[in-house]
C-alpha cells in the first residue's frame, strides 16, 4: 500500500461550471414539455468535476483497498480465489453486454447456449436433478430452495410445518433466510467433533419440520462425516434438507450434495466458480433441486428443444414455480464469467479445485500448529478452511482475535474471517483456496509467528493495530450513534 | 493446472509436513459410499484462447440489433471512464468491505453514492444497494410494514402500472411473509392508476401505497394527489423511480405535502450496461426515521484512533451476520460493483449531464412515436405527459410483427399481450439518447413496409 493519504470526497473537488463536458449529450431541442407540478425544482447534489478529476479520484480511492489481485486473502468461508481475467474479458464482450434482457430468444441463441451448457455443468457437479440460475446472491438463492420447501408442502396439503432446523455454527443468512420465508428457525447443537448432534437432530424433527439447512463441509471446517444419517432423520420425518454451497470449494469434483441427500442447493457462483466479488458483490446463486421439487424452480430457466433451440421457460412450462425473484433472467454478466472459467478449468480442472483447495487448507493448519497456535478441530482433517482459536492467547496476553486480524493487515495479509462461527471463542476462520502458492502460505505462517511473538512481548502493539494503514483502528461505535451517512456540503 | 500454481515438488514437501501419504488420504473422512469417480458429462478443459474463441463466436452469432425495448432496462451511453476504473482489481477483486482499515477506497464510495442517491430522490439516506428493481420494492413493502406501527394490516396496494415483473417479484418474496397485496387498476383512457380504484380499495385498512414514476406504459402519473391521499390515511408511501428521470421530475422526498416515505428504484440506467438482465443494481432511499428497518449494507462516517476521518459498515445490528433470525432481511452479497459503476457514472454526468440525458431521451422517444404513429395502422394508446416510453397500439397482432422486425436485425419493443391483454394488440417502445434521427427513421421505414405486407398477404 504506497501512500496511506486521505482522499478528499467527491463533493469537495467539486466547481460550479465544471464539468465531464465529453460525456453530455446534446441539449436537447427546446426544454422537456412537462406539468409544472412534476418538475423538479432544484438540482441534486451531484458533483461538478472534469473527467480527469473523477478518474484520479477514484483511482486513488482504488488504490486504498486491499483485493485479491493485491494481497493474500485467507477469508473463511468467502473462497478469494483468483479472478481470471479471461473470463472477465469473455463476458464482457461487446455483444453480450449490448444484449436487452427482453429481447426476443432467437436473437440471443448464442447467450442461451451459454447459459443452458452453465446449467447442464452445475447439475453435474452438484449431482442434483435440475438447476435454475436465476439467484442474484447466495442469500437469495437461499431464499428459493427455502421457498421451493414451503411450496412443496403446501402443495402436499401439508400446511403444520413450519419449522427449520439450523445448525448453531450455521451462517446467519440461514436463520434470517428462514425467516423471511416465514418460517422459525429452530437451532441445534453441534457436537465436540465438530459434527452436528444427531441425537440433537434426532430430537428436533417432528411434523413440524419442513427442513433442515446445512452447510457440508460445514461452518467448522471439517465434513459432516453422519450427512447420510442425517438425510434419513429428516427425510424420515417429512423434512427436506437444504444444502448452503458456501463450502462446495472443499469437494469440487469429489462429493457431490445430489448424492448426499439435499434436496436443494444453492451454488455461490462468485465462490467456487471464481467469479469478483467486486467489494460486495455482484454475486450468483444458482439452485439446483432434486426431482421432488423440481416443479417448483424459480423462473426463468433455459430449455433446450427438440429441434436445438434454446428458449426461457415460463409459468406455462412450470405452472407450480415459486415463480420470478428478479426483475429479468439473473445476473447474466456473472452466468457469462462462471460459464468461461468452467470450461477453462474442465472435468479434471473442476476435480483439482477441491483436491488443493483441501491440500492447501491442510498445510496451512499444521504450519500454524507448529508454530503455536491451537486449531479448533485438532483431530479432525481440515476441509478447505480450518479454525484456529485464541483463548489461549486472550487469557495469557489479552490479545483477542480483532488484534491478530488487524495486525495481519499491517503485514499486508487481509484478515481472515473473525469471530465465526459463534461457538468458538475468539476464533480465525481461515481459508487459503487452492490458487494460493506454498510461498504465499509460508509468508502468511511467518507473519502469524511474528503476531504470535509480539502478543508475548508487546501486545500493545497488536491491541492498536493497524499503524500502517490510511486509517488505524475506527471507532465503530461513534459510527453507530452519530450517524454521519451523507455529505451535506459547507455552502448552503 | 489453470490456476493452481503448485510443482510437484511442493505437493510432496506439503504433504510431508501435513503427515499424509496423497492428497487423496485427506479426504479420507469422507464415506467412501459418497464419493465420485470423475465428472464424465463435464466437458475437457480449454485454454483461455479456446474459450474466447468459443464465446466470441457466439456473441457474433447474437451480434447488435437495433434495440427499442425499455421496459426497465435502458441503454444509455456509459463513458468509458466507468467501467475501466470499475474493473480495476482493487476494487473488482474485493470482498465486503468487513474490515473497515483496508477498505476505505470502497466504504468511501458507497459514502459518495449514499450522498448522491439520497439527493437524487429527495430523502435523508441511502442503502449501499438491493439487488435489482424488483427485488427492492419487494424490501420496501417488508420495509413498510415494520415502519408503519399504526397498521396492523399489512397490506400493501400495488398499481397495475408498476412493471409486471416487479410486481411477480414483490409477491413471490413477501407473501411468504403474510403480506397481503392488492391490485390498483389503470384507467383505460390515460395509463393512469385510477383514483376510483384506489378509493374503493382503501376502504379497509391499508399499510402502504406503492406509486409507480413514470409507471410502466412511460406515463406521469399525478403523484402530490396519490401520496397525500395515501398520508391521509395513515399509510406509507413507496415510491418506484427511474433514476435518469429524476434529473427533471420532482423527486420522491417532494411528494405532496410530506413526500414519500421510501423511495426504491433500478439502477441500470446509471452506469450498467444491457448485460441480457444483469448484473444491475437495486437502489433504496429513505428518511432517518425509518433508517433502522433499512434492509441492507450502510456506511458511515466516523474517526479513528488518532482522530481521524474514516468510514466503517455501520448499524449492522440490523443485518443477518449479527442479528441472525431477527434481521431486517437475509441479504448479504449483492450488487456493490454496479453501484460503484453508478458512482461513478453520476460523478461524470453531473445533475447538467444527467438532465441532457433525460431531456434527450424524451425527445428521441417523442420523435419515435411521433414517426411510428403516422404509419397506418398505428396509434399512440395513452397520451401525454410521459418520459421516454410509450405504448403503441397496432391493427394486428404484435408477434409477428416483431419476428419480422426481429430479421431485419430490429428489436421494435415489448409485445404487451402476455402482461395486459385489456390492451388488445400493443406494443411498448422506448428510445434513449443512443438512438439518432437516423436509427429511428430506419425503425420506421421497415415498420411501414412490415405492416404493409402484412396488410398484402
Amino acid at each position: 500500500m504506497a501512500a496511506p493519504l486521505r482522499e478528499k470526497l467527491i463533493f469537495e473537488y467539486s466547481r460550479p461550471g465544471r464539468g465531464a463536458r465529453a460525456q453530455w449529450p446534446a441539449p436537447a431541442a427546446g426544454a422537456p414539455s412537462l406539468p409544472e407540478a412534476l418538475r423538479r425544482r432544484r438540482r441534486p447534489l451531484l458533483p461538478e468535476v472534469s473527467e480527469l478529476d473523477a478518474v484520479r479520484h477514484y483511482t486513488r480511492l482504488s488504490k486504498l483497498n486491499f483485493s485479491i489481485d493485491t494481497h493474500f486473502y485467507p477469508l473463511g468461508s468467502c473462497t478469494m480465489k483468483y479472478n481470471p481475467r479471461g473470463c472477465n474479458a469473455a463476458a464482457m464482450l461487446p455483444e453480450f453486454l449490448a444484449r436487452h434482457p427482453l429481447a426476443s430468444a432467437s436473437s440471443g441463441q448464442g447467450f442461451l447456449a451459454c447459459l443452458y451448457e452453465l446449467q447442464e455443468m452445475l447439475k453435474a457437479v452438484s449431482g442434483m436433478r435440475a438447476v435454475g440460475l436465476s439467484p442474484l446472491a447466495g442469500a437469495h438463492g437461499e431464499f428459493a430452495g427455502v421457498a421451493m420447501i414451503r411450496a412443496y408442502h403446501r402443495a402436499r396439503g401439508d400446511l403444520q410445518r413450519n419449522e427449520i432446523i439450523v445448525p448453531q455454527a450455521a451462517h446467519g443468512t440461514n436463520p434470517a433466510t428462514a425467516s423471511m420465508c416465514g418460517y422459525v428457525a429452530r437451532e441445534v447443537a453441534v457436537g465436540a467433533d465438530g459434527d452436528v448432534d444427531l441425537a440433537a437432530v434426532q430430537a428436533a424433527v417432528g411434523p413440524q419440520t419442513a427442513g433442515i439447512m446445512l452447510t457440508n463441509p460445514s461452518t467448522l471446517g471439517v465434513f459432516e462425516r453422519r450427512i447420510e444419517e442425517v438425510a434419513r432423520i429428516v427425510h424420515a420425518g417429512g423434512g427436506l434438507l437444504y444444502y448452503d454451497g458456501a463450502n462446495l470449494n472443499a469437494i469440487l469434483g469429489k462429493v457431490r450434495p445430489g448424492d448426499m441427500g439435499f434436496d436443494a442447493i444453492h451454488m455461490n457462483l462468485h465462490k467456487t466458480f471464481s467469479t469478483p466479488h467486486g467489494g460486495g458483490g455482484p454475486g450468483a446463486g444458482a439452485v439446483g433441486v432434486s426431482a421432488r421439487l423440481q416443479p417448483f424452480l424459480p423462473l426463468p430457466i433455459v430449455a433446450q428443444e427438440a429441434g436445438g433451440e434454446y428458449r426461457w421457460l415460463t409459468e406455462r412450462d412450470l405452472p407450480q414455480s415459486i415463480g420470478r425473484l428478479t426483475s429479468f433472467a439473473g445476473n447474466a454478466g456473472v452466468l457469462l464469467r462462471a460459464y468461461a472459467y468452467m470450461r477453462m478449468l474442465g472435468r479434471e480442472g473442476m476435480r483439482r479445485v477441491g483436491e488443493y483447495a483441501t491440500l492447501n487448507a491442510n498445510y496451512l493448519s499444521a504450519r500454524l500448529q507448529q508454530v503455536g497456535f491451537d486449531a479448533a478441530y485438532p483431530q479432525r482433517r481440515a476441509s478447505h478452511e480450518f479454525i484456529l482459536t485464541l483463548k489461549r492467547q486472550a487469557q495469557e496476553n489479552g490479545v483477542t482475535a480483532m488484534d491478530v486480524a488487524k495486525r495481519l493487515l499491517d503485514l499486508g495479509f487481509h484478515a481472515p474471517t473473525t469471530y465465526f462461527p459463534l461457538l468458538i471463542s475468539e476464533c480465525l476462520l481461515i481459508e487459503p483456496t487452492e490458487t494460493e502458492s506454498r510461498e504465499t502460505l509460508d509468508a502468511f505462517v511467518a507473519a502469524m509467528a511474528q503476531i504470535l511473538r509480539e502478543a508475548h512481548e508487546e501486545p500493545q502493539r497488536l491491541q492498536r493495530a493497524p499503524h500502517s494503514l490510511p486509517v488505524r483502528r475506527l471507532d465503530d461505535v461513534r459510527a453507530a450513534r452519530e450517524l454521519d451517512l451523507t455529505y451535506r456540503s459547507a455552502a448552503p | 493446472m489453470p490456476f493452481i500454481p503448485h510443482t510437484d515438488e511442493d505437493v510432496r514437501e506439503m504433504l510431508a509436513v501435513i503427515g499424509a501419504p496423497s492428497i487423496e488420504a485427506l479426504f479420507d473422512e469422507i464415506p467412501a459410499s459418497l464419493r465420485v469417480q470423475g465428472l464424465p458429462e463435464i466437458p475437457a478443459g480449454l485454454g483461455e484462447l479456446e474459450v474466447m474463441q468459443l464465446m466470441a463466436a457466439r456473441a457474433r452469432q447474437d451480434g447488435r440489433p437495433l434495440c427499442f425495448i425499455g421496459a426497465g432496462a435502458y441503454e444509455h451511453h456509459i463513458p468509458a471512464a466507468v467501467w475501466s476504473i470499475v474493473t480495476r482489481g482493487e476494487l473488482y477483486s474485493a470482498y465486503t468491505p468487513y474490515q473497515a482499515e483496508a477498505s476505505q477506497g470502497t466504504l468511501q464510495t458507497i459514502y459518495e453514492y449514499q450522498t448522491m442517491m439520497a439527493s437524487l430522490t429527495g430523502m435523508e439516506v441511502a442503502n449501499a444497494s438491493l439487488y435489482d428493481g424488483a427485488s427492492a420494492v419487494a424490501e420496501a413493502t417488508l420495509m413498510a410494514v415494520r415502519a408503519n406501527r399504526h397498521s396492523k394490516a399489512a397490506r400493501i396496494l400495488l398499481p397495475r402500472t408498476l412493471h409486471p415483473h416487479y410486481r411477480a417479484v414483490t409477491l413471490a418474496t413477501a407473501s411468504n411473509q403474510g403480506l397481503r397485496f392488492e391490485e390498483l387498476a389503470y384507467e383505460r383512457g390515460t395509463g393512469l392508476t385510477s383514483l376510483a380504484a384506489l378509493e374503493a380499495c382503501a376502504a379497509d385498512e391499508f399499510t402502504a401505497l406503492v406509486i409507480a414514476q413514470p409507471n410502466f406504459f412511460g406515463m406521469l402519473e399525478d403523484v402530490d394527489a396519490l401520496t397525500d391521499f395515501a398520508h391521509a390515511r395513515g399509510a406509507l408511501v413507496i415510491a418506484v423511480v427511474n433514476p435518469t428521470s429524476l434529473a427533471l421530475l420532482k423527486p420522491p422526498g417532494e411528494w405532496g405535502a410530506k413526500g414519500a416515505n421510501i423511495v426504491v428504484g433500478e439502477g441500470q440506467p446509471l452506469g450498467c450496461p444491457l448485460s441480457s438482465g444483469g448484473p444491475y443494481f437495486g437502489f433504496m432511499t429513505t428518511r432517518m426515521e425509518h433508517v433502522r428497518q433499512m434492509p441492507g449494507r450502510i456506511v458511515g462516517g466516523t474517526i479513528d484512533l488518532d482522530g481521524r476521518p474514516g468510514f466503517t459498515l455501520t448499524l449492522q445490528a440490523r443485518e443477518q451476520h449479527i442479528r441472525r433470525a431477527k434481521a431486517t432481511s437475509n441479504i448479504c452479497t449483492n450488487q456493490g460493483l454496479l453501484m460503484m459503476a453508478g458512482t461513478v457514472y453520476m460523478a461524470l454526468l453531473g445533475a447538467e449531464g444527467l438532465e441532457r440525458v433525460a431531456a434527450l431521451s424524451m425527445q428521441r422517444t417523442e420523435e419515435l412515436v411521433g414517426a411510428l404513429s403516422a404509419i397506418p395502422g398505428v396509434r399512440r394508446v395513452f397520451g401525454r405527459p410521459g418520459f421516454h416510453e410509450a405504448v403503441l397500439g397496432l391493427d394486428r397482432p404484435v408477434a409477428p410483427v416483431l419476428a419480422a422486425l426481429g430479421a431485419r436485425d430490429i428489436q421494435g419493443g415489448l409485445d404487451l399481450l402476455d402482461y395486459y391483454p385489456e390492451l388488445g394488440p400493443a406494443l411498448l417502445v422506448c428510445a434513449t439518447e443512443t438512438k439518432s434521427a437516423a436509427d429511428i427513421d430506419t425503425y420506421a421505414r421497415a415498420l411501414s413496409e412490415v405492416l404493409r405486407a402484412a396488410r398484402a398477404a
